[in-house]
C-alpha cells in the first residue's frame, strides 16, 4: 500500500472519482453527439435553488430531497430553454444563458435569505473538496467506505444498467430522432429521461466533486472519444477509458503540486481532449495535415515523372535540367523532396550530360498517368463539349485519382484517337 | 423608510459609486452582448468568463501583488486564449461549438483551482482578492474600479460606434462581409477581445456565472422589441444600464423579516438583483412587446382564428341558400350543423359573434345573412370558387378533391392576387365577362363561378 507513497484514503478518493468521471462520461457522450453539451453545463449552474429549496424545507442534508429538488430544477432548465426557444424565437444558446443564468441568481439570492439556516459555501459548490470525502464513512456489506464512494457507485451502476436498457433508443434518437419518431421510439421523452439522468447525476457527483469537474467529465470524455472512434460502443469504452485515466492522473498530480483535486482532474481532462485533437488517428489536426502533406507529396512525384515522360515524348534523349523542373513545379521544398525521393527509389535517373531522365520503372508509371490524363482530356472534349482549350487544367488534377479500371473503361468510350491537343494516348 | 429615502436621494457616496459602476458595466455588457446573441455566440461570453480565472491567478503569480490592472490583462490574455481554442476546435475537428465551449470552460477554470489553491498554499499567498473574481462583490466597488469601468465603456462605445458598420455586417452575413472585403476574421478577434475587456472589468463586481447573464439577458430581451439592429443597441444598453442602477439599489436595501418570532436582516447581493432585475425586463419583453411578444402572437392568432370561423358561417349560410335559391329563407341551425364538423358550440358561439357585427340575422326557423353579410358572403365564397377553379383548371387536381385545400387559402388572398385569378380564369373562357374588365369586379355577383363539386358538407 506504498505504491507512489498513496495511502489506502488516496486509494478510496481515487476510486469515488473514477466513479463520478464514469457516471457522468456516459450520459455525456449522447450529450455530445446530440449537440447539447451546454446543457450538462447549464443544469449543474442552474440546481443551486434546487438544492437551497430542498434544503431549506426539510432543513437538513438529506441525500433524497436535495437529489429530487435538483433534478427538478434541472429539468425545469431543459424544459424552459425550449419554451424561450419555441414561443419567444430566443435562438438556442441565448435561451439556455437567460435560463441558467438566472436561476443561478435566484440560488445565490436564496443562500443569502437563509444564510442563517443554510450551510452551503457556493465555493464548495463549485469546486468540490473531493479529498476531503473519505472522512465520512460508512459500513456497507462488511466493508469500511466512504460514504460518498458507495454513493457513486450506485449512481454509476444505475447509469450504465439504464444504457443497457435502452441503448438501442439512446443510440437512434442520438443519430436520427425522426428516424426514431417514425419507429415509434417517443423521442422527446428519452430527450427528457436523458435529461433527467443528467440532472440526477449532476447532483448526486457535484455534492462530493464540485460542480466543475462534473461540467468537464459531461462532455470532456464524450468529446475526446468521439475523436478516437466512429462507433457509438467504442466511444462509450473510449469515454471511460478517459475518465479514469483522468481521474487517476489529475489526482496524482494534485497530490505532488498540492492542489485542488478536482481542478486538476479538470485540467488533465482538457489536457487529454488537446492531445487528442492534435494526434487522434483520423480527427486530429496534426494526422488531417500530414495526410494532406503525403498526399501533396504524390502529386507533385507524379507531375515530375509526367513532365519529365513529355519531355522525352518528343524524341529527346538527353535529360531535363533540375532548375526547369522545379521552376515547372513552382519551386518550394515539395518538389526538391520529390526529385531526391524518385532519385532514390530509381524511378528517375541522373543523366550522364547532366538533368534527369525516366528509369524504365519510372517510364511504366508515367506512361500510366499521361494516359489517366489525355483520356480525361478526350473525355471532356468529346463527351461533355469542353473545348481543347479547356481541358487541360481539369485533367491536371484528376489524373492523379484516376486507375487502371478507370482507365480502360474511359478508353472505351473515346475510342483511340488521339488526345483533343493531337498528341498520341499512350498505350497501356 | 429613511434608509430608502437615503437611497432615492443617494445620499450615500459608496451607494452612488457603486450605482454609477453597476450602471455602467450594465450598459457596456448590454451593447456588446447584442451583437454576441446576434452572432449566436451567447455563450462564448460564459465560456470567457470561466477562461479568465487562469489568467488572474497567474497574473498573481507572476506580479504577486493585487493589482486590478495585472488581473484585467491576465484575464485578457487568458480570454481570448480560450477563445481562439474554441474557434481552433471548431474550424480544424470534428467536435461542435457546444462542446468545444464547454471543453475550454470547464478546463480553463479547473485550472484558475488548481493555480489559486497553489497560490493559497503559498507562504505570503493570500487569495482573498481572488474569490470576489469568482463571485463578485459588487459592494466592495472603490472609485477607481469605477473610473476603469466608465474608460472601459467608453472604448467599447466608441469601437461600436466606428465599426458599426463593420460589425453589423459581421453579424448578419459573414461570409456577404469577407466577399466585400472586410477583414472579418480581424474584426471576429475583435469583437472577441471586447466582450473580453467588458467580462473583465465586470468580474470583480458580480462574477464569473452573473457576467455572462449580463451580457446575453439585455440583449436577448431588447431582440423582441426591434428587428433593428442600432434601436436594438440602444435597448440592449438601457435595460443593462437599469438593471445595474435598479439592482443595485434593490441591494442597498435592508429587507428585514421574522424568522421564528426574530427578525433577521437580510442584505441582498448586488450580482443576483442586478441579473434579477434584467430577468424581469426579459421576462416582461417576451411577454407584452408588440411584434415578437408572446401575448401579442396570441392576441394575433385569436383574432385570425375567430376571422377565419366568421368566414365559415357566412359561407356555410350562403352555399345552403344557394342551393335553395333564396337567401332571405331561414337556414336552421341542424342544417349549418351538417355542412362542416364543428361541435354546436363552437357554431352557436361564432352565429352570435356573427349577429352581433350585424352579418346575420335570427329569423324564425334560423338563420338568414342581412345585406352586409350576402356582399361578404358573395366576396368570399367567390375567392373559394376561384381557387376551387384555378385548381382543377391549372393544376389538373380531381374537382372533388379541391374543397379543403380552397377551404385553407380562402382567408389569406390577397386583392391583387384574385384579380389576377380572375383575369387568367376569364382568359380561358372559365369566368364570363372580357379578360382584364375590371368593371365586372364591380356587379361581382354575376361572375361567381359554380362550384366544381356538389355541396352539402363533408360526404359521407
Amino acid at each position: 500500500m506504498t505504491f507512489l507513497g498513496l495511502r489506502p484514503d488516496d486509494y478510496w478518493t481515487i476510486a469515488t472519482a473514477i466513479l463520478c468521471s464514469v457516471a457522468c462520461a456516459l450520459p455525456g457522450c449522447f450529450l455530445v453527439l446530440r449537440r447539447m453539451s451546454l446543457l450538462g453545463d447549464a443544469i449543474s449552474h442552474a440546481i443551486l435553488p434546487g438544492l437551497v429549496l430542498a434544503f431549506v424545507l426539510t432543513g437538513s442534508r438529506a441525500v433524497g430531497p436535495m437529489l429530487i429538488g435538483a433534478t427538478l430544477v434541472g429539468l425545469l432548465t431543459a424544459l424552459l430553454s425550449s419554451v424561450l426557444n419555441r414561443w419567444g424565437r430566443v435562438p438556442e444558446d441565448a435561451a439556455m444563458g437567460v435560463v441558467f443564468t438566472s436561476l443561478f441568481a435566484v440560488g445565490v439570492l436564496l443562500i443569502a435569505r437563509y444564510a442563517s439556516q443554510v450551510d452551503l459555501d457556493p465555493g464548495c459548490v463549485l469546486y468540490g473538496l473531493i479529498e476531503f470525502t473519505p472522512l465520512d464513512r460508512i459500513v456497507v456489506l462488511g466493508i469500511d467506505m466512504p460514504r460518498a464512494t458507495f454513493f457513486l457507485s450506485i449512481v454509476t451502476g444505475v447509469n450504465i444498467l439504464l444504457l443497457l436498457l435502452f441503448y438501442k433508443e439512446l443510440k437512434i434518437v442520438a443519430f436520427d430522432a425522426y428516424l426514431a419518431t417514425t419507429l415509434g421510439i417517443n423521442a422527446t421523452l428519452v430527450h427528457y429521461c436523458l435529461m433527467a439522468v443528467v440532472a440526477g447525476t449532476t447532483v448526486s457527483a457535484f455534492e462530493s466533486v464540485g460542480s466543475i469537474l462534473v461540467v468537464t467529465m459531461l462532455i470532456a470524455p464524450g468529446a475526446t472519444a468521439h475523436l478516437l472512434t466512429d462507433r457509438l460502443g467504442r466511444m462509450l469504452i473510449w469515454a471511460v477509458v478517459v475518465a479514469t485515466a483522468s481521474s487517476i492522473v489529475g489526482y496524482l498530480l494534485a497530490l505532488h503540486w498540492n492542489t485542488s483535486v478536482a481542478g486538476m482532474m479538470s485540467t488533465v481532462a482538457g489536457g487529454f481532449f488537446a492531445l487528442a485533437a492534435l494526434f487522434a488517428p483520423r480527427h486530429g489536426y496534426l494526422s488531417k495535415v500530414l495526410n494532406q502533406a503525403v498526399l501533396s507529396l504524390r502529386i507533385v512525384r507524379e507531375d515530375v515523372i509526367a513532365i519529365l515522360y513529355r519531355w522525352h515524348e518528343g524524341g529527346r534523349a538527353e535529360g531535363l535540367d533540375r532548375e526547369s523542373i522545379l521552376s515547372a513545379l513552382g519551386r518550394g521544398t515539395l518538389p526538391r523532396i520529390a526529385l531526391w525521393r524518385l532519385s532514390r527509389e530509381g524511378k528517375i535517373v541522373a543523366h550522364p550530360a547532366g538533368g534527369f531522365s525516366l528509369s524504365t520503372s519510372g517510364a511504366e508509371q508515367a506512361r500510366g498517368l499521361v494516359r489517366s490524363h489525355r483520356l480525361w482530356e478526350s473525355y471532356l472534349n468529346k463527351r461533355l463539349g469542353l473545348p481543347a482549350d479547356h481541358v487541360h487544367a481539369p485533367a491536371e488534377r484528376v489524373e492523379h485519382f484516376v486507375g487502371a479500371n478507370l482507365r480502360d473503361r474511359l478508353a472505351e468510350e473515346v475510342g483511340k484517337q488521339a488526345d483533343p491537343h493531337g498528341r498520341a494516348i499512350p498505350e497501356k | 423608510m429613511s434608509d430608502f429615502w437615503r437611497l432615492i436621494t443617494l445620499g450615500d457616496p459608496n451607494t452612488r459609486v457603486v450605482l454609477l459602476g453597476a450602471s455602467l458595466l450594465g450598459l457596456t455588457a448590454g451593447v456588446i452582448g447584442t451583437f454576441t446573441v446576434l452572432r449566436r455566440r451567447a455563450l462564448v461570453g460564459d465560456a470567457l468568463a470561466h477562461a479568465a480565472l487562469p489568467g488572474i491567478c497567474t497574473a498573481y503569480l507572476v506580479v504577486g501583488d493585487k493589482s486590478l490592472i495585472a488581473f484585467l490583462i491576465g484575464a485578457l490574455v487568458f480570454g481570448i486564449l480560450g477563445v481562439l481554442c474554441i474557434s481552433f476546435i471548431r474550424s480544424h475537428t470534428r467536435i461542435k461549438e457546444d462542446a468545444a465551449i464547454g471543453i475550454v470552460l470547464s478546463s480553463f477554470f479547473g485550472f484558475g483551482i488548481v493555480l489559486s489553491r497553489i497560490i493559497q498554499n503559498h507562504p505570503t499567498g493570500n487569495r482573498a482578492g481572488l474569490d470576489t473574481f469568482i463571485f463578485g462583490k459588487a459592494a466592495a466597488m472603490l472609485r477607481q474600479d469605477v473610473l476603469i469601468i466608465a474608460i472601459i465603456a467608453v472604448v467599447v462605445l466608441a469601437a461600436v460606434f466606428l465599426l458599426f458598420k463593420e460589425l453589423s455586417s459581421l453579424c448578419f452575413d459573414r461570409d456577404f462581409a469577407a466577399t466585400q472585403g472586410w477583414p472579418v476574421f480581424a474584426l471576429d478577434v475583435l469583437l472577441m477581445g471586447l466582450i473580453c475587456v467588458c467580462t473583465v472589468i465586470g468580474l470583480p463586481a458580480v462574477g464569473v456565472v452573473l457576467m455572462a447573464a449580463l451580457l446575453i439577458i439585455p440583449a436577448a430581451a431588447a431582440r423582441f422589441w426591434t428587428e433593428r439592429l442600432s434601436i436594438m443597441l440602444v435597448i440592449a444598453g438601457s435595460i443593462g444600464m437599469a438593471s445595474g442602477a435598479i439592482g443595485t439599489a434593490l441591494s442597498a436595501l435592508h429587507f428585514e423579516y421574522t424568522i421564528e418570532s426574530r427578525i433577521v436582516h437580510m442584505a441582498v447581493p448586488t450580482g443576483p438583483a442586478v441579473v434579477l432585475v434584467a430577468t424581469t425586463c426579459f421576462l416582461l419583453s417576451m411577454l407584452l412587446a408588440p411584434q415578437r411578444g408572446i401575448i401579442a402572437d396570441l392576441w394575433r392568432r385569436y383574432r385570425f382564428s375567430t376571422r377565419i370561423a366568421a368566414h365559415h358561417v357566412l359561407r356555410a349560410l350562403y352555399e345552403i341558400g344557394e342551393v335553395g335559391g333564396d337567401f332571405s329563407n331561414p337556414v336552421s341551425f341542424d342544417a349549418l350543423l351538417r355542412l362542416r364538423s364543428w361541435s354546436a358550440a363552437a357554431l352557436q358561439r361564432e352565429l352570435d359573434r356573427a349577429a352581433s357585427r350585424t352579418l346575420i340575422r335570427a329569423v324564425p326557423g334560423g338563420f338568414a345573412l342581412t345585406d352586409s353579410g350576402l356582399a361578404e358572403a358573395v366576396r368570399l365564397v367567390r375567392i373559394h370558387r376561384l381557387w376551387e377553379t384555378y385548381l382543377v383548371s391549372e393544376a389538373s387536381i380531381a374537382p372533388d378533391h379541391v374543397d379543403r385545400d380552397a377551404d385553407e387559402i380562402e382567408h389569406v388572398l390577397s386583392p391583387d392576387l384574385i384579380a389576377r385569378l380572375e383575369d387568367t380564369l376569364r382568359r380561358q373562357g372559365r369566368l364570363p365577362g372580357a379578360a382584364g374588365g375590371a368593371a365586372a369586379s364591380a356587379n361581382a355577383e354575376c361572375v361567381i363561378p359554380t362550384s366544381p363539386h356538389p355541396i352539402g358538407g363533408p360526404q359521407p
